[in-house]
């Protein structure tokens, strides 16, 4: 019996027949639709997904027409930083780096960042990527986002001035635990919007708000927040990106306009972020490396479907290592890499990724 | 990484119209919306926004910046200047350039 190549969610190589392809596409949208209580993927659907995985190519791509728009996250920081942003240690100055991106890789969009990402560390310097982003500005055609994440657990002990949860919940004060949540999203409201008036000075183009949730549900309502001042209060387009497929409960008890955030799905998580006046949303959907690439691919594109769906704005969704089909390893094999942005492209219907 | 999903499911940046479907999603609209607007505003088929061998003329006759170095076309803030006209849009750089410079 004919059988495909393909890989595991680590990565690591497996031949599969076509039974086991769609077996594996029919257990892996099934466990998306029973978690998120979403619809599974529909024949046509499972047709597609095997028509892709299928291909004797090593990339795929999709049709004519059906070309979606790049957003991104690391930036400029793809090339000039180290392991940690998955960079590869170019040392070349980031309007040069966005430059590359722009004119060698042809990316619809580009990012500016700080190397460490967070709100808080980014707020004392602030004039010096103000700056950098001028520059950029004048010499860019593309439009260049700037990109930082909430992290709550910068505000917490021992980095931050509020307790830390983690700790607070094992010794079992539970109320103080919640308490140090709060405390922490307002740090991060009030350094996220102060950096947004920064940009907004120097008309930049976007903010994206990225790995959104690191934290649990404390900080996806810190985002929320952000998004809604930054929405009323300045000019600039924002980008939400997601930083798991549900919201961790870490908190629990939290709420935006009457709706508890903990345990929400990418198709409500999108619902919440368009109130809030977001422009483009990135829904995560994680790979699980011990499934196969065809498990983990069809799980993706049932819940990105349903986000899809939903959504009245563009979605953007992550499809980076470990996240929206791509392998759990450091450098995914690019025919893991193009079947997933086929599939989500095509089936999921994304507006990009 | 990017490269791979920019090579099989994007639109190309400046090599075609990607950058301008880009500018429109940013307010909000979704992508068959923004290939349309964009598509209308250049006076194309939607399915040539991603046509290098089109855009690139279009680009050049338009000076809204192209992705090879031609002496004297738009480049940077000179081609944003341009979309944020051919597109009937703000773009904020090109606002506060506008309020730097005198020209607003």
């Amino acid at each position: 019996m004919k059988k495909y190549l393909t890989r595991m969610g680590d990565g690591s190589r497996v031949e599969m027949t076509k039974e086991e392809l769609l077996r594996d596409f029919e257990l892996g949208s099934k466990d998306a639709a029973g978690r998120g209580k979403i619809p599974e993927l529909t024949s046509e659907d499972y047709d597609k997904l095997l028509e892709i995985f299928t291909s004797p190519f090593r990339i795929v791509a999709v049709e004519p027409g059906n070309e979606i728009v790049m957003t991104d996250d690391a930036g400029q920081m793809r090339l000039n930083t180290d392991q940690m942003n998955s960079g590869i240690s170019i040392m070349i100055d980031p309007t040069v780096s966005n430059m590359v991106h722009e004119r060698c890789f042809c990316c619809d969009t580009v990012t500016l960042g700080h190397v460490d990402y967070s709100f808080k560390p980014i707020k004392p310097i602030v004039s010096t990527y103000q700056v950098m982003y001028e520059t950029m500005s004048q010499n860019l055609i593309a439009p260049v986002f700037f990109g930082a994440m909430p992290n709550l657990g910068t505000y917490y002990y021992p980095d931050g001035p509020c307790g830390n949860p983690s700790d607070l919940f094992q010794a079992g004060k539970l109320d103080e635990a919640r308490k140090a949540q709060e405390d922490a999203m307002e740090f991060a409201i009030k350094d996220g919007t102060f950096i947004a008036e920064k940009l907004d000075e120097i008309g930049c183009d976007g903010f994206n708000l990225d790995t959104v949730g690191a934290a649990g549900d404390a900080d996806v309502l810190a985002s929320l927040r952000t998004v809604e001042y930054i929405k009323k209060n300045t000019k600039l387009s924002v980008e939400v990106g997601m930083a798991g497929e549900f919201i961790l409960g870490m908190h629990g008890g939290l709420e935006y306009k009457g709706t508890r955030l903990a345990g929400l799905y990418p198709h409500q998580q999108v619902k919440l972020f368009e109130e809030a006046g977001c422009d483009i949303f990135g829904p995560v959907v994680n790979t699980n490396s011990g499934k196969s690439m065809p498990w983990n691919i069809a799980r993706a594109v049932t819940f990105i479907k349903a986000c899809s769906e939903a959504a009245n704005i563009p979605i953007h969704p992550n499809v980076g290592m470990g996240v929206g089909g791509v392998p759990v390893c450091e450098v995914p094999p690019i025919d893991c890499v193009t079947r997933a942005s086929k599939a989500i492209a095509e089936i999921a219907k994304a507006d990009g990724l | 990484m990017p490269i791979a999903h920019v090579m099989a499911s994007g639109m190309g940046g400046i090599r075609t119209a990607g950058d301008l479907v880009a500018r429109m999603q940013m307010k909000g609209m979704r992508l068959k919306e923004a290939k349309k607007y964009v598509a209308e505003r250049l006076k194309i088929d939607p399915i040539d926004l991603a046509n290098e061998e089109v855009m690139r003329e279009i680009r050049e006759d338009l000076d809204i910046g192209i992705i090879t170095g031609v002496p004297g076309c738009a480049k940077g803030m000179d081609a944003k200047v341009r979309i944020a006209n051919l597109l009937e849009i703000e773009i904020n750089c090109v606002e506060k350039m506008k309020t730097k410079t005198g020209l607003m």
